[in-house]
């Protein structure tokens, strides 16, 4: 076996996961409170009790200090690496009306109009020319 | 008589779209090239006339916390309700199930040694809903059941992509040896490449898309030579949804396809969107 000459597998899962990020246990884990508060705001009633009291409805959900700086400063960013889930954040995002191109914006450091002009670029990076395959027997 | 599957819709789902249905933004110069992708799609539908869609999605926090996450889910309720999601949709309309055919696909599933989870009572979202919305957008009820099968995207791990080509053949099987007569409709929403989350925000990757819209109809397998955290790299963290065409292109059969309708736009909201349209050949 010569795994010593190429990356596992595993190896490179792993790697993928710390580089990109992605959401595993990790971050799942230490995001929990978080991430359960924001599956809260899915109700009116909850949306509105943590505008109505923001300090005593992250009490509720025992936010971690780091969860709740993140929430205060609005720092999307400290809220993922706090182990924040962007499907729930978005939820959380939804309350003070941001989308998700003001989220990209945030995270960025680029305006909202200028994530937008960047999404737009993207087209640009179609192939273009090329005949898709209309039938396969 | 066997039911029959008569084609498979695909499309992407983001909650962009229903923001622009419920402002009736569809032919604005912004909104007209993603929706111009569906009159083919519903007049084909017209024709068709489909009594059951199975449905290949992911849940976006609506029905799943992260204190129970199953990796696939089968739904096996009578009637399936949408609800707030929080960030400002309308409840769309419900949709009614297939519980026999549910607890058909589910005993076939996992007879054949996929584990899945069965749910009597489930949520669906606007992964569900809005492909609804899309393909019958002038019905006062939706005119076909539903049995909704849910994939993790959220939580890593996820099911391989060749994990989830074999569940949708395995559907395919369940749904060959079912005694209905049913006219079945398989359907398989997200993508396609968008990072929503991180710096990498914004990212889209058409030469990937592409990939994927030339080969699901032909050569399915060819999407299933990356890992899950690989397609995420390709395809951004949310273009990950791919996985649910590639179990519904599985669901359809092995058999070759013709491409009816395909529609690729960028962008709509922060994803690169399609729709696509097979039938059996």
């Amino acid at each position: 076996m010569e795994h010593h000459q190429t990356p596992s597998a595993a190896t490179r899962e792993q790697a993928l996961r710390r580089a990109i990020p992605l959401f595993d246990g990790a971050p799942a884990s230490r995001g929990y409170e978080l991430n359960a508060m924001c599956f809260s705001f899915n109700e009116k009633a909850n949306r509105d009790a943590f505008l109505a009291d923001e300090e005593g409805y992250c009490a509720r959900f025992d936010l971690t200090p780091q969860q709740r700086k993140a929430v205060a400063d609005r720092d999307v960013l400290a809220m993922l690496e706090a182990g924040g889930n962007v499907y729930y954040l978005a939820k959380l995002a939804g309350i003070f009306g941001l989308g998700v191109q003001d989220l990209g914006a945030l995270q960025t450091g680029m305006s909202v109009d200028q994530f937008k002009a960047m999404l737009v670029e993207w087209a640009k990076k179609i192939p273009r020319g090329k005949i898709p395959t209309k039938e396969c027997a | 008589m066997m039911a029959q599957i008569i084609g498979g819709y695909f499309t992407s789902h983001v909650p962009g779209i229903g923001g622009a249905i419920m402002r009736g933004d569809q032919d604005t110069p912004y909104w007209k090239p993603f929706f111009q992708g569906f009159p083919p799609i519903r007049e084909w539908l017209a024709e068709a006339k489909p009594d059951v869609a199975v449905v290949f999605s992911n849940d976006h926090g609506l029905n799943f916390f992260l204190d129970k996450m199953p990796t696939f889910a089968v739904g096996a309720a009578a009637s399936y309700d949408n609800a707030d999601e929080g960030w400002g949709l309308p409840v769309y309309k419900s949709f009614e199930g297939h519980p026999a055919l549910s607890w058909h696909l589910i005993d076939s599933l996992v007879r054949d040694e996929f584990d899945i989870t069965t749910c009597q009572k489930m949520l669906v979202d606007h992964a569900v809903s809005i492909p609804f919305e899309l393909a019958w957008p002038d019905v006062e009820s939706w005119p076909i059941k539903l049995v909704p099968i849910s994939i993790n995207t959220v939580q890593y791990p996820l099911p391989s992509p060749k994990r989830c080509l074999a569940l949708g053949r395995a559907v395919h099987r369940a749904l060959q040896s079912w005694g209905g007569d049913e006219r079945v409709l398989i359907c398989g929403t997200g993508g396609l490449s968008h990072q929503l989350d991180g710096p990498r925000a914004g990212f889209m990757n058409p030469d990937y898309d592409l990939f994927c819209l030339d080969n699901l109809a032909c050569n399915p397998d060819a999407l299933t030579g990356h890992t899950a955290e690989e397609v995420a790299e390709l395809a951004g963290t949310q273009g990950v949804e791919i996985l649910n065409w590639i179990a519904a292109r599985g669901a359809m059969g092995d058999q070759g396809m013709t491409e009816v309708s395909r529609n690729y736009h960028i962008p709509i909201s922060n994803t690169a969107a399609a729709s696509l349209l097979l039938e059996p050949a």
